[in-house]
Formats: C-alpha cells, structure tokens, sequence
C-alpha cells in the first residue's frame, strides 16, 4: 500500500510534552506542577448562562464570525481594559480557542517561503502552525539576563527581507515573561520600519502581577499591522469551552472568516453564550483569581530565594521559569530525576524551544497546599543534588 | 494590603505571619501591625473554627427563628435584639427586611431544649408578637465551605 500520509505533517515532531505525560500517567502518587490551564473551575454564573442557553434551545450554528451580542462585548471589554478601539462587525472573528486564531491568523498572512519570527522559549504550537501555513520559521533565543523579554537588537538581527510576521507571546508561556510599554515602544519602531505584521497572542493578559498588561495594538501606529489574540480559558478559567477571539484589521478579520467558514463553521454556540456573561460580569472573579495566582508567585518566589535556586521574577501567566544550570544536567534529566526521585512533574523548559534549555517550567495553577508539598520535594531534591556534587 | 489580607484570613485563621507576609508581597511587621489594626477597630472579631458537627458524635440542633416585634420607642430593635443574644445558646441574630423583623439562629443538643427556649424563653418577651421555627435538617455549605465534598483536580497531569 502507498504512503497516504503528506510529507508536510510527517516532518512535524510531536509536543516535547507529549513524551512526559506517558511517563507521568503512569505513576500513580505523582504530584503534577505541568499543568498549563487554571485550576478554578469556570465561575457558577458563567456556568450557569452556558446551561440556560441550552435550557432555551440555544443549539444551532451562530454566524460565522461569532453571536454578535458577544462581539460587541468583546469589544467593549478591549476598549475597557486597554481603551482600544474594534468594530465588531469588521474587526472581530471569534475562534476555537485561541489556538486556532493563531493557525488560521498564520495561514491567512503567509505566502510560500515567507519567514515568521517566533521568540523562544514559547508555546509549542507557533512553530508546527506556521510550518503547516508555509512559512519558514526563524527563531530568536530569548534570555534570561532579559528577563526573557525581546530586545529591539534580537529582534533587527533576525530580520531579513523575507520577514512577514513577528509572533510576539506576551505575557510569556513557560516563562512569565511581560513585555512593558517602553520595550513594546522600542520594538514597534523596527516594525514599523522593515514593515512587518504582529500575530500578538495575549490570551495571558488579564493575568500580570505588576503593571497592567499592554497590547502592541496600543502602540502608536501599531493597530493597523498587528493581530491581536485573546480568549477566556486563562482569564475565566475557561479552557474546556474552547472559546477565543481575534481582532484586527477588516481585510485580514475578512479572510480569516473565509478560513474558519469552510473549516470550523463557528465557535460552539454553548461557549459563546457563556462568555457573553463572562466578560458582561466576570471582572470580579477574574481579580480574586488574579490575586490568589499573584499570593503563590509570591510563595514559589521565596521558596526559590530560600533554597538559593536561581529565578528571575516573572510578572505574568502562571509560570514561574527557574534555572538548574547549577545542577550540570539537562533540563529532561532534571525533570526526569524528579518525577522518579520525588514524583513531583514539571515540564523542561526545552519542550518550548532549545533556549528553554536549563530551565524548568513550574506552573502555579495549583493550590496553595499542592504548591507547599511539591516545594518540600523540590527543597529534597535540590539539595540532595548539591551533596551529589561535592 | 487591608483588603486582601482580610480575605487570606478569612478564608485561613490559622496562617502564621511569616507565610502570610511572603503571600502579601510585605514586611512582617506590617503584616503585624496591620492586624493588631484591624482586631483593635473590631474590624476582625474573632479567629473561629468551622465544625461539621454531623460528623461527630456529638449531638447538636440548629434553628432558624424568624420573630415578629414590636420595636421600643427611643431604642427601635435594639433593646430587644440584645435581651435575645445574650442568651449563650444564640448563635446570632440579624435584623431583617421584609416579612418579620428578627432572624435567630439557634443551637442545642435536642429538639427539645430548642421548643423549650422558643416557648419559654423567647415567646414570653413582651414585644416579640409571633415566632417561627424552622430546623436545619442537612449543611450543605456554611461559611463559603461545601461541607460534603471533595476537591479531585480533573485536569489532565500535562498541558502546554
């Protein structure tokens, strides 16, 4: 029989992640800290609009673009929380998730041979998703003396006259990395200049410890060349709903559509109805989670400090992003040992890029008491490793 | 920091300082001052304990009593709001809108003893006018807490 499947899918690896969540469903006592989504369940009164929706026969397909009561409420919480200014009957596409905005974000803009520009550490799906789009990746190695934060000089190096699109992961997974004003301002600049586009995924926005978070969009001359992504599952703890959205500009928002028409339909119509009411009265739950999330950064980072392990502090997402490098083991080894060792999981850093490498994502979407025990091993761990070395 | 430190011990009395002041991102001399502060303006009224009494073998009933008065000139419901929560097995009393005035919430080892205060006690007032007792049969939640259940994390153990 001939091989029916494409060359192009074939070449993909699969998530780095993949392999270490065997490893970890087979141990039965283990605690987890890999966990990339919040561990509040949706609030109640979201809950409850998604189930009344179902209880009226709210069953059948929305509009392509997504129910219209929920673009305008999307756009009203834009101009809210960082005053910026969509048409919701132009500029706003509401997708499966966040991730399939960047898939089909990605696909709309990039023709054969065009570069995307993808700062790493990152999450896993830019890479694969531009493949898939045609596009050929060039990758900018964040560090962690920048706080894994993009400089303008990272940034002009990787520039050649191929680059289409920067993918710009602000506040960062794995690394909790923020992006302030006055960097954004400096990076703008450039893009400007060499007349490239920003797929900005922010689905992290409402979730930053320090200032309040800033869209590109909002830098001067920025809004016209940037996509902008965001979504509910972080900031209403509502992952299993699959709900995001895009805004950007009419002509791109207008070819997306035609993408998510023929592939998606629309968004579930269940999810949309939820969200209405999410973003219409969910400001206060989003707070009291912020600020439980911002008490456990606070936790992990002392504990770190305590134990002398080396962290830059990260002010956004729900990462924090420590360096083993002390320990002259590779970040799968280190990970490895400590599921084996202490049966606790955390995810290397390199399974979001190689500059991940010496790093290891902790998530603290757990609570406080799961964080205390992990952090015991943790201590455990590292210090048995010091007394290996000597 | 007031706010926030609140809803920490609200939620956990027991938290000791050092972890409560790394939580709140501040010195534990704030932190400390911050609560002898707010016990000294009665803002924290007391450290207590939720008991789901159900499960032990103790004994224990409790009531809600809605009373009708009349309030006392020159004191409204003062007065006779206080001749009730002075009795130790009152666990509070709230005034209230609507249909009656007075909410008692009532605890006593047996059916008995709480039909004994209702009867002897409380309806023999002079301005209350009317009670109604109504018994708790099940907790489903007090104080903020689901009483019954069980928090299992239902995540998968790995996610990007």
């Amino acid at each position: 029989m001939r091989n029916f499947l494409s060359d192009k899918v074939q070449n993909i690896q699969p998530s780095g992640i993949r392999k270490f969540f065997d490893i970890v469903s087979e141990m039965k006592d283990a605690i987890s800290l890999g966990v990339g989504e919040p561990d509040f369940e949706t609030p109640w009164h979201i809950r409850d609009e998604g189930i009344y929706s179902l209880e009226k026969g709210k069953t059948f397909y929305t509009s392509n673009s997504g129910l219209k009561e929920l673009r305008g409420e999307i756009c009203n919480y834009l101009k809210r929380v960082q005053n910026l200014d969509y048409n919701p009957d132009k500029e706003v596409l509401v997708t499966v998730g966040g991730s399939e905005a960047i898939d089909i974000g990605l696909r709309a803009m990039i023709n054969p041979g065009d570069e995307v520009i993808i700062p790493q550490p990152s999450y896993v799906s830019y890479e694969p998703c531009a493949y898939l789009a045609g596009a050929k990746s060039v990758i900018i190695n964040l560090k962690a003396e920048n706080e894994f934060r993009l400089t303008p000089e990272e940034l002009e190096n990787a520039i050649t006259d191929k680059t289409k699109v920067l993918i710009l992961p602000y506040p960062n997974n794995p690394t909790g990395a923020i992006m302030e004003r006055e960097d954004l301002e400096k990076i703008a600049k450039i893009i400007i200049e060499k007349d490239i586009f920003v797929l900005s995924d922010e689905i992290y926005s409402a979730l930053t410890y320090k200032e309040k978070h800033v869209s590109i969009a909002n830098i001067s001359g920025m809004k016209e060349r940037t996509l902008l992504i965001n979504g509910f599952s972080k900031a209403y703890a509502m992952t299993g709903w699959r709900l995001g959205y895009a805004c950007g500009p009419a002509e791109l928002i207008k070819q997306m559509t035609k993408i998510h028409q023929y592939a998606i339909m629309c968004a579930p119509t269940t999810s949309q109805y939820a969200a209405v009411d999410a973003l219409k009265n969910g400001d206060e739950d989003v707070e009291k989670m912020r600020q439980a999330y911002n008490q456990r950064r606070r936790f992990l980072m002392n504990a770190f400090s305590e134990m002398g392990l080396a962290c830059f502090e990260p002010y956004g997402a729900f990462y924090v992003f420590p360096c083993i490098k002390e320990f002259g083991m590779s970040s799968e080894e280190f990970a490895e040992r400590f599921l084996k060792e202490e049966k606790v999981a955390a995810v290397p850093g390199t399974a979001f890029g190689e500059s991940g490498e010496g790093f290891l994502r902790i998530s603290y979407a757990y609570s406080l008491e799961n964080l205390k025990v992990a952090i015991e091993r943790l201590k455990h761990f590292v210090e048995r490793l010091r007394e290996e070395k000597v | 920091m007031r706010e926030e430190l609140l809803s920490i011990v609200e939620k956990n009395s027991r938290i000791d300082l050092k972890e409560l002041a790394v939580l709140l991102g501040a010195e534990e001399i704030d932190v400390a001052n911050e609560l002898a502060k707010l016990e000294a303006e009665g803002v924290i009224c007391g450290y207590h304990t939720l008991i789901d009494w159900e499960k032990t073998s103790i004994e224990m009933v409790t009531a809600l009593i809605e009373v009708k008065v009349t309030p006392q000139r020159g004191q409204g419901f003062d007065h006779i709001a206080e001749r009730i929560y002075n009795y130790p097995e009152v666990k509070a009393v709230y005034l209230i809108s609507g249909g009656y005035d007075l909410l008692v919430t009532l605890e006593e080892k047996t059916l008995k003893e709480i039909s004994r205060f209702v009867s002897d006690k409380l309806s023999t007032l002079d301005s209350v006018l009317s009670t109604a007792t109504h018994f708790i049969l099940k907790k489903y939640k007090d104080h903020g807490t689901i009483l019954d259940k069980k928090h299992e994390d239902s995540r998968e153990v790995i996610t990007p």
